[in-house]
């Protein structure tokens, strides 16, 4: 179908998006590394003079940043580990016969469709609030001290939130790509006389593994860059306790207006991120060929 | 009117060079079939005719006219794909007029043409419905129906068949090879079966990794095979091939003789072997014998009442007037 | 697999999946039932759960005090906005990679890709700044364009995966039949094509309406969507939690209900496709 007059019509109809998306690839990256080498903050209305490095090394050698990328690391291997683990257990309770499965699915699924703004708010207030929150009275119930989640377990209680986000997530993909699984391979195995432990340790799981390793790549580019959740409820803190690269850089630049050291800062978020884009590239890649 | 030439037609994909330079002649009103291997060519070909892809160099014309840079919709060709290629969010009644639709057909028309096309093909009773409520037969005629709606200069059909089932792909062979004496309009087949080439065509085109390695009538391409390949290919169970001391002792390189040639006898014979498989067809029995001194394993043809058995020891003659010889090239001698 | 399964299995399983679900689910409800709580009730020890005053005190006052409404407005222009003008560029760009694939398609397809995993810090000073001097900063021109051009790369994904399901032989045929480009799209493609549409539509708008990086830095009063409106609700207002409560189940129960009707799509959508 491929003449020579269609591919040219294709050429014309793939330009705008390829021009649009190149240029808000390069001239904002561009202005960011131009940036990341300026002596450049909003405060001081000086000459934008070159200092090299020096953004980068304060940046890399500012306690907060060790403290940021820990907590950025923590952050996403998490709620990684919650929502797969969580995510396979929910998709085989899923899967199996039930009544009202659509219902169950429904509610399962929709935190994702929760604005993270409104979860982080109704988790802050409604749940973890040490006198009001729902969690101080089954506390209370249960004869345990009221515990202040933000306060005292910040980084710990922004996890459980954006798991909350995301468990439906994984467990829907993971549900689907179960449900995909093609049964006359099971049937096939039970023929040859397989108990249903071996059927799911030899068939469910290595088909679930891409499913899986899809869920994991996603859902990291997302996670690497959480923010609102942060920003409506600890704000970073206590001190900067629950601070991940994002918010670090956010602080930086727009409430410390040091447009040079926040550039820098934006500069190492997309090489970590480049990292992590690599593998996930790989693995689309390949199912591209599939 | 539907003569088609191919002058010197070439077609790459990329560097590799999937139809060398060709040249193919089709007579107005007659039935061509384009057999061959998987990956020949034959689609591909075909699609050049069809104008879906662009030759890379040389010329076809359609009615003595330069065809080579017109666009499938100028060509006046309906095509009938492998995979029926229906819209399936179009009745059968829509589907079949969207060519005359698209030409600007004026309603009337449309609907005499559709209703003649419907009773023609059988279809009447399924206007109204779409393609995914159709079995493979019917669906299978919807896309004959879109194609004759259109009275084309030519048909080309993609293997058409090949997503049948064995009893309704002989229905529908007879009833294209009714249609095109019904119509008498030139039609392009191309299919890896080789009974439908030899059933169908006035003229069949054998093809190999691009090239056509001889054009001919079903009977001729039978009766006279220029090389190894075809007379490989043509015929049914396959011919057998003979080197070696036999075949000098003919003067060539190579001797076949197809199954039905070759007699089969109990006492005394040319080769003597052992049987193997016998395949009961009924009125028909081929049988596979382990020839002994090195000749391997050759089928006969025999007559399906005639008592053989697995490991009965017996002698193969072929009949010498149907012996075809052919060099160390292959070619006929 | 259509064997019978004994009843008591089957309940078993009913009982702990609805348990899970609606622990799960509880948040929602208990946000949805809260909103029609007096603020008293609303942070009673022990909690209320049915056997509280029933009000819509909370929807009257969150509409008369803010303008929730311009809020709403501005998430519908947002997300739909940004979406159709990603789907007009992404349309063309789609049907062409899909139909015609060049050499490079793949690569341009991996490309664009690549671009939606630039992380939105990476460039958040030069964009905060390029507004400031614009004066886009605090309009829903700017988010529109931002959000387009985030989106953009799924958008085509997602198109690209369904088009790619619609055979080419139906189109070669079409050609066949006499139609030209242009009825080609019309009869042929744009039926076929529809549904696959449609989903990339519906779960692009959620995913523009969800978004929260540029909607709350890049707005202020004016072009704040609802995200940004919530926000606002961290400061001492977040202590009036029916009233919290209420905006939040006007904010999220749009969004909900779109989502229940795209769970298919989300799934492929969010993958690229590599999950069906
Ligand atoms: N678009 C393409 N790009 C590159 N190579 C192609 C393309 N289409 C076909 N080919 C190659 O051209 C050769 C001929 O293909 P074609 O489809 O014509 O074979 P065919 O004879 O129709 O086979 P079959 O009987 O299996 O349908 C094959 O080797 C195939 O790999
Ligand atoms: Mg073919």
């Amino acid at each position: 179908m491929a003449t020579q007059h269609s591919r040219a019509a294709a050429r014309l109809m793939i330009s705008p998006a390829v021009i649009l998306l190149f240029l808000w690839m390069a001239v904002p990256l561009g202005m960011t590394i131009y940036f990341s080498f300026l002596n450049y903050n909003l405060l001081i209305p000086s000459a934008h003079n070159f200092i090299g490095l020096q953004n980068y090394d304060f940046f890399v050698t500012d306690p907060a940043f060790v403290t940021a990328l820990v907590n950025t690391l923590v952050l996403v291997l998490g709620v990684l580990v919650i929502t797969t683990v969580g995510g396979v257990l929910m998709a085989l309770l899923l899967d199996r016969p039930m009544w009202g499965q659509g219902i169950v699915r429904i509610l399962v699924i929709a935190p994702f469709f929760v604005m993270p703004t409104v979860s982080a708010l109704v988790w802050k207030n409604m749940f973890m609030n040490p006198v009001n929150g729902i969690f101080a009275w089954v506390f209370h119930l249960l004869g345990i001290q009221p515990f202040d989640f933000l306060a005292q377990a910040p980084l710990f209680s922004i996890i459980m939130i954006v798991s909350w986000e995301w468990l439906p997530f994984a467990a829907l993909i993971l549900l689907t790509a179960l449900q995909s699984l093609d049964s006359e391979q099971i049937e096939a195995a039970e023929m040859d006389g397989a108990s249903a432990f071996s059927r799911f340790i030899y068939i469910t799981v290595p088909h679930l593994t891409r499913s899986i390793t899809v869920v994991i790549l996603i859902q990291t580019i997302f996670l690497l860059s959480i923010f609102a959740e942060i920003y409506v409820t600890t704000n970073g803190g206590p001190g900067n306790a629950s601070t991940n690269i994002p918010f670090m850089i956010y602080s930086q630049s727009l409430l410390q207006f040091d447009v040079g050291g926040g550039s820098a800062g934006g500069i190492i978020a997309v090489i970590l991120a480049n990292i992590v884009a690599i593998f996930l590239m790989r693995m689309i890649g390949k199912n591209l060929e599939a | 009117m539907g003569k088609i030439s191919l002058k010197q037609v070439v077609k790459k994909f990329g560097e590799v060079e999937v139809i060398p330079p060709l040249d193919l002649e089709i007579e107005d009103g007659e039935f061509v079939v384009f057999v061959g291997p998987s990956g020949c060519g034959k689609s591909t070909l075909l699609r050049l005719i069809a104008g879906l892809e662009d030759v890379s160099d040389g010329r076809i014309e359609i009615d003595g006219k330069d065809a080579t840079d017109l666009a499938p919709a100028e060509r006046r060709l309906a095509m009938v794909f492998q995979s029926y290629a229906l819209y399936p969010h179009m009745t059968v009644r829509k589907n079949i007029a969207f060519p005359l639709k698209m030409a600007g057909v004026d309603h009337a028309e449309q609907e005499r043409r559709i209703a003649s096309a419907a009773k023609a093909l059988n279809l009447t009773d399924y206007l109204d419905r779409r393609p995914g409520q159709l079995s493979g037969g019917q669906r299978q005629r919807v896309a004959i129906g879109r194609a004759i709606v259109r009275e084309p200069a030519a048909f080309l059909f993609d293997e058409p068949l090949s997503n049948l089932d064995a009893a309704l792909r002989v229905g529908m062979r007879l009833e294209i090879t009714e249609l095109h004496h019904r119509l008498a309009t030139t039609m392009i087949y191309v299919t890896h079966d080789q009974v439908e080439a030899m059933t169908m065509a006035d003229k069949i085109v054998v093809l190999r990794a691009g090239v056509v390695e001889q054009v001919g009538s079903p009977l001729e391409l039978y009766r006279t095979p220029q090389n190894l390949f075809v007379a490989g290919f043509i015929g049914s169970p396959k011919m057998n091939f003979v080197t070696g001391k036999d075949a000098a002792a003919h003067d060539a390189h190579t001797i076949g003789v197809r199954p039905e040639h070759v007699k089969l006898s109990k006492d005394t014979g040319h080769w003597a072997g052992t049987v193997g498989v016998s395949e009961h067809l009924g009125s028909d029995t081929f049988v596979h014998v382990e020839t002994e001194g090195g000749l391997g394993l050759m089928t006969v043809r025999v007559d399906g009442e005639m008592d053989v058995h697995h490991g009965d020891r017996v002698f193969l003659t072929p009949e010498e007037d149907k012996i075809h010889r052919f060099d160390e090239k292959g070619q006929r001698l | 697999m259509a064997r019978r399964v004994t009843t008591r299995a089957k309940l078993t399983n009913t009982i702990i999946a609805w348990f899970v679900g609606l622990t799960i689910f509880f948040p929602i409800l208990w946000t949805f039932l809260t909103s029609f709580k007096t603020e008293g009730d609303a942070v009673a020890i022990p909690p209320k759960f049915l056997d509280f005053h029933w009000t819509l005190e909370n929807y009257i006052q969150v509409n008369d005090r803010s303008d929730y409404l311009l809020h709403f407005w501005n998430s519908v222009v947002i997300s739909v906005g940004s979406t159709l003008i990603g789907l007009a560029i992404a349309i063309p760009a789609a049907w062409a990679m899909a139909f015609v694939p060049g050499k490079r398609t793949k690569d341009v397809l991996m490309w664009m890709l690549s671009t939606k995993m630039m992380p939105a810090v990476g460039v958040l000073v030069p964009i905060y700044l390029m507004f400031k001097n614009t004066g886009l900063l605090d309009t829903r021109i700017g988010l529109v364009i931002i959000l387009t051009l985030i989106d953009l790369p799924i958008i085509v994904w997602m198109l690209f995966t369904y088009f790619k399901e619609i055979p080419g032989e139906i189109l070669e045929a079409a050609r066949m039949d006499g139609a030209t480009l242009r009825s080609e799209i019309l009869y042929v493609l744009t039926p076929m094509a529809i549904p696959g549409i449609a989903s990339t539509f519906l779960l692009n708008v959620i995913l523009a309406w969800n978004e929260a990086f540029w909607t709350l830095l890049l707005t202020a009063a004016n072009a704040a969507p609802l995200t940004a409106f919530i926000a606002s609700f961290s400061a001492p207002e977040g202590l009036f939690y029916a009233k919290l409560s209420a905006a939040s189940t006007m904010a999220i129960a749009p969004i909900l209900i779109l989502g229940w009707f795209s769970q298919k799509q989300l799934v492929r959508g969010l993958t690229f496709g590599a999950v069906k």
